[in-house]
């Protein structure tokens, strides 16, 4: 037994360590900072990125336009910095008047001044040695008022001091040990800091979050598996409903006008749908949370009874779309089925437009044309004892990386991939571990089809008609976040040849490219200072993309290698 | 004498709850510390939970039992961290290679079931290769041979535990031998040293 004042010790070393450590250069830690208002992320200034998407509506749109389809194959990198750490880095430079974060894998963030690559600060957290780390990765953070939010893998919200990294609060989301943990960028509004949770590959149950943004306190929780009694609560046997999954692992968006945040929503667990007949809401499904009280007021279920994998993680779009001569507010959804679906919201719910498939999809055989509900092709429905093949795979046609939105072009633009289709058979037992993994299916090598040439895409829609633009196609798969500019260029890396490249809006055509140190899965900004236009991404492969490329790879029999390691790169025009 | 009484009984309750809170720390203690020689193995879930696995539990060549180690003496089960979980197969001990063949039990060889690379539970099996498998990042460890890594991105081998069969029973021999778990990457990657 341990004597008293070691276990004291130990238990303040503990609390030490969870804390994080920040460690800061003072003389440059007093700078001015620009506290992030409300009013400011409603309409931010055109030369900062201050949220995960830019803005509210989640367009990953910046109206700089300096650099242009005519002058991008100037760009050239003006400073880079390690992050000295490895595996998926995912999260966008953030950037507010001259100051840069980012986050990296295990939760470390990093702040540069933005101009001259100077770290001013950086604050390190140390997982707790039982962790599961299934998804070593971070996507950003959140700013509001002096503090910089992030969402941890051990399942917490910290809050650090804009200005120095120093912790200002602390606050517990869930238990790690239950499977819990989260990887998005927070969104801030009204006062309130919200996140989702991650773990429906682990048995959890699935919600959203609101804690107060200067103390930490929550303010509210909403799930997104009701409970019984609850409305929608008949849609899952007996006791599922516990652990049937549904987390939320990308940032939501927020319309300001009917005070309403939208989020998308994972797959329920275990995996093959005959383990929880029904139609399991409100997984693979769009909720819509009131910002003040968390009221879960409309739902949209992209597909129901999910047996693929198929998270529909990413938040919708924000779109004003027209259709028969009428404006619709849209949620724009390229969704992980492989359908691009065009919602309506209004204060009075969400209501189907129209959808079709961007990919190869061979599971959906029609969708009811008043509420877009699809009827299945069983034949392509794993379920316990029936192995079957589907497309997209399980990634879907498009996972976690953000399209994007230019109202200068009209087109929405989606990281693809295409030509992959997955085999999944459910396990004849699964047993609930808490949490351990609750995916009760096996999954095989995936199917490239035969005579493809290529898998990644990126397409442009033209979302007023409803048709592809273009789409330009690469050989590898492709797991970019878009950035759209003003200035008729769109960037993205996610190809495993570890280029960073510009395309030009209208046609598709690439403008210029740059090989970095490894695959970027980083979100793309842009921001400026001083009158310089500058594009920044982090470079660091790891995660899904690795786990995607292993299978292609053996379906192909090729090896395929993409170092690891982070780096930010910071890019602007060539001085003349 | 009637004070008197009430003061002893009130000792004797003091007594009583503090030795009851001691009794509690220590078993939270014996559930938290590290598999120790002379520990037996017993079945961590399903039906059989903290029975004692015998050589005959296991069949060649099939998936990993999950375990858990277990005090013989006081039947304490050590599963009070995920730190304990091992993973536990039956191979031919003729196929054993190196160190693997001095430290399992008639072919009954454990390894902590937490993986190196980012601590999920490895509890995955191939059957044609006989090869564990994580499957959060699809790396491969091969049992017979100290659990190396033959695929994936892994850095390192699962810790193994090395075995002893007495009177015919599977008992653990000694410490774990290698690192459990995973170790977050970069040590400290700006050359500064954290605030003490």
């Amino acid at each position: 037994m341990l004597d008293h004042k070691v276990r004291r010790a130990l238990a303040l070393l503990t609390l030490f360590v969870m804390l994080g450590v920040t460690v800061g250069a003072a003389a440059q830690s007093a700078r001015d900072y620009s506290a992030v208002t409300d009013a400011r992320l409603l309409a931010p200034e055109a030369g900062n990125w201050l949220m995960y998407r830019r803005t509210y509506d989640s367009w990953g749109y910046s109206p700089l336009a300096r650099i242009t389809a005519r002058n991008v194959a100037d760009l050239v990198p003006v400073w880079t910095a390690s992050t000295g750490t490895t595996e998926g880095h995912q999260a966008p430079p953030i950037v507010n008047d001259g100051v840069m974060f980012v986050t990296t894998p295990f939760n470390q963030v990093l702040a540069f001044d933005a101009k001259s690559g100077d770290l001013l600060w950086r604050y390190r957290r140390q997982m707790p040695a039982d962790i599961r780390m299934g998804h070593p990765t971070n996507r950003g953070v959140a700013l509001y008022g002096d503090k910089v939010y992030m969402a941890t893998s051990d399942a917490k919200v910290v809050a650090l001091d804009a200005r120095t990294g120093n912790v200002a609060w602390e606050s517990t989301v869930e238990d790690y040990n239950g499977g819990y943990y989260m990887t998005l960028a927070p969104l801030a509004a009204r006062g309130k800091i919200m996140v989702g949770v991650s773990g429906g590959e682990r048995g959890i149950r699935g919600f959203v979050v609101a804690l107060d943004a200067q103390t930490g306190k929550q303010v509210w929780k909403t799930y997104t598996i009701p409970a019984p009694g609850e409305p929608g609560s008949e849609t899952w046997p007996g006791d599922s409903w516990k652990t049937g999954g549904a987390p939320v692992w990308i940032t939501g968006s927020f319309d300001p006008a009917l005070n309403m945040t939208y989020w998308g929503t994972g797959n329920p667990g275990p995996w093959t749908g005959d383990r929880r007949p029904g139609d399991n809401l409100y997984t693979n499904s769009v909720v819509a949370l009131d910002v003040e009280t968390g009221k879960l007021s409309a739902h949209h279920q992209y597909h129901w009874n999910d047996s693929w994998d198929w998270d529909e993680v990413s938040a919708p779009l924000l779109i004003d779309v027209q259709r028969n001569g009428r404006t619709i507010h849209g949620l724009v959804h390229p969704g992980r089925d492989g359908y691009l679906w065009l919602l309506e919201r209004s204060a009075q719910g969400i209501a189907f437009v129209d959808a079709k498939p961007y990919v190869t999809q061979n599971v959906f055989t029609k969708l009811d044309p008043k509420t877009g509900r699809p009827e299945y092709d069983l034949a392509h429905k794993p379920a316990v004892g029936h192995r079957a093949t589907y497309c997209p795979s399980l990634w879907g046609g498009k996972d976690w990386p953000p399209a994007a939105y230019s109202p200068k072009t009209g087109y929405l633009y989606i990281p693809a991939n295409d030509n992959l289709c997955a085999e999944m058979e459910g396990d004849d037992e699964v047993e609930y571990r808490r949490g351990q993994q609750f995916t009760g299916a096996t999954t095989t090598d995936f199917r490239v089809t035969a005579g493809a040439d290529h898998i990644g895409e990126l397409q442009a829609w033209n979302l007023q008609t409803g048709e592809r633009a273009w789409t330009h196609k690469f050989e590898s798969p492709n797991w970019g976040p878009v950035l759209a500019t003003a200035g008729g260029v769109i960037f993205e890396g996610g190809t495993s040849d570890r280029y960073f490249r510009a395309f030009d809006a209208a046609t598709g055509k690439e403008l210029w490219r740059y090989r970095t140190n490894s695959g970027i899965t980083g979100v793309p900004t842009t921001f400026e200072i001083d009158g310089v236009q500058y594009v920044a991404v982090q470079s660091g492969w790891g995660v899904d993309a690795q786990g995607m490329l292993a299978r292609i790879d053996r379906a192909r029999g090729t090896d395929t290698i993409v170092p690891q390691g982070g780096v930010v790169w910071v890019f602007a025009l060539r001085a003349k | 004498m009637i004070l008197k009484r009430r003061c002893m009984l009130r000792a004797c309750c003091a007594l009583a709850v503090a030795g009851a809170a001691a009794a509690r720390a220590d078993d939270a203690d014996e559930a938290h510390a590290a598999p120790q020689a002379g520990d037996a193995l017993v079945f961590a879930y399903g039906a059989r939970a903290g029975e004692v696995i015998a050589p005959t539990d296991l069949a060649f060549g099939a998936k990993q039992t999950l375990a858990f180690p277990m005090n013989p003496a006081t039947k304490r089960v050590r599963d009070g961290t995920r730190l304990n979980q091992l993973i536990v197969v039956r191979v031919d001990p003729a196929g054993l290679r190196g160190e693997t063949s001095t430290r399992s039990a008639g072919g009954v060889v454990a390894y902590s079931g937490v993986c190196s690379h980012t601590g999920c539970d490895v509890t995955d099996w191939l059957p044609d290769a006989r090869h564990f498998k994580c499957p959060c990042h699809e790396s491969e460890f091969d049992p017979s041979d100290a659990a190396r890594v033959v695929a994936g991105p892994a850095p390192w081998q699962l810790a193994a535990l090395p075995l002893k069969l007495v009177d015919g029973a599977i008992s653990i021999a000694g410490p774990f031998e290698g690192k459990v778990g995973f170790a977050q990457p970069g040590g400290d990657p700006f050359g500064a040293r954290p605030p003490v």
